[in-house]
């Protein structure tokens, strides 16, 4: 079989950062639903994510999936101490706000107003970017996010410094390194194999 | 087992077992796991397709050399050193390293209200005296991995396209892209461990010599 990419003429591509719900379509074809294996069915990890064609292109290859899937719900999920849920999202959505995936930001732009009860702020940080003045402890966070984003990254010494007179302890400052290095991750797949949809309904 | 082999944020970042580092990892056990597996699912695969040995540590000294990260840098040039058959083959891609070096993000967004902030930065090609070393799947391998850690936003079909007529499958595109973009992943928590593990140690030295009075 020779493989193809796919390509879409989406009049209504969402060209800004938002915090609405919008869809992703892949470029490249994902595994058939009906002809997942055992093993691409274990790399998916959770059994809804069989809906999902970014999920099933990336069972391609079952097995960095599933590690890379465990490595996000701890850096994310992890309840235990360290930076509270709602600035992970942040980071991770100043993170996506940098590298430019519109379809990574809305997700964690809407995590980051659910869990910190400040949509004004995040809806800022989409607009404005990320020299949006939040107050003191989200420009730290915020800052270190973008400055280890940048290649090479910048990220150093004055970040630790912003993050500690913050108020951020080894964990808290680990979890936000963590944040933003997967979203590295992320936004590198989502933003190269596929593009954002218009909202749906 | 993953336990047998050493881990390599940890080696990376010289992280002691009972340090303060050290705990704050092991915090974030899974996390920590995880990442290591991902390193072994790239770097050992069990099943490794179609992409050889020599192509992911190609890939990984070029990623780590473009992020001009020192010891990340040092270890996958080392690895990739240790694999590579083909004579000539590390010599080229440390002068593509070299060719390649900016800084990123840059690039364009979808045309529209972001269009304001579009960053114009450098194309990446490999060198044409390299084309017959590299082979057209290298190079065409290198300069993808060029766009996707420096430009991720100027994305489109046509870069896979180019993969695919360099002889990248669908899945072995997945492998690749896997690579760059948790080698983005590792890179960031190495420089951003190490980092936190100098200001740790600043810290700490006063106060070791006033305890010490």
């Amino acid at each position: 079989m020779t493989d193809n990419v796919i390509t879409y003429s989406h009049a209504d591509r969402p060209v800004f950062f938002t915090r609405d719900e919008i869809g992703w379509a892949p470029w490249l074809e994902p595994a058939a639903e009906s002809e997942l294996t055992a093993h691409q069915r274990e790399g998916l990890i959770d059994e809804g994510r069989v809906k999902s064609p970014y999920f099933r292109l990336l069972a391609r290859d079952p097995d960095i999936l599933g590690a890379r899937t465990r490595t996000d719900k701890d850096i994310f999920y992890n309840p235990d101490a360290g930076l509270p849920r709602a600035e992970r999202e942040l980071v991770a959505a100043a993170t996506s706000r940098v590298n430019g995936c519109i379809f990574c930001a809305s997700v964690h732009a809407r995590f980051a107003a659910t869990y910190s009860k400040r949509a004004d702020d995040v809806q800022k940080l989409l607009d404005e970017g990320v020299d949006a003045d939040l107050g003191a402890r989200w420009n730290a966070v915020i800052g270190a996010a973008a400055s280890l984003t940048k290649t090479p990254s910048s990220f150093g010494e004055a970040e630790i410094a912003e993050l500690r007179a913050a108020g951020l302890d080894d964990l808290a400052i680990s979890d936000a390194i963590h944040a933003s290095a997967f979203f590295n991750w992320a936004n590198r797949l989502m933003l190269s194999l596929g593009e954002p949809t218009a909202p749906t309904g | 087992m993953s336990n047998a082999s050493p881990d390599i944020i940890d080696e990376l970042v010289a992280i002691a077992p009972g340090s303060r580092l050290d705990a704050v990892r092991r915090k974030r056990n899974d996390a920590r796991d995880n990442a290591q597996k991902s390193y072994l699912a790239l770097f050992e695969p069990a099943f490794p397709g179609n992409v050889t040995a020599e192509e992911r540590f190609a890939v990984a000294a070029f990623v780590a050399g473009l992020h001009d990260q020192p010891e990340t840098a040092a270890h996958y040039r080392t690895e990739f050193a240790a694999r590579t058959t083909r004579p000539g083959l590390l010599e080229a891609v440390d002068a593509e390293i070299r060719n390649g070096a900016t800084s990123g993000p840059y690039g364009h967004y979808p045309a529209g209200p972001l269009s304001r902030e579009d960053k114009a930065g450098p194309i990446f090609r490999t060198a044409s005296e390299h084309s017959e070393i590299l082979s057209p799947r290298l190079a065409a391998a290198l300069e993808h991995v060029h766009f996707l850690v420096f430009r991720p936003r100027d994305a489109s079909p046509k870069a896979l396209q180019a993969l695919l007529d360099a002889g990248w499958s669908t899945t072995d595109i997945v492998t690749l892209s896997q690579l760059v973009a948790f080698l983005s992943f590792q890179i960031r928590v190495v420089a951003g461990l190490r980092a936190l593990s100098a200001e740790i140690s600043a810290e700490a030295s006063p106060r070791l010599a006033a305890a010490a009075n």
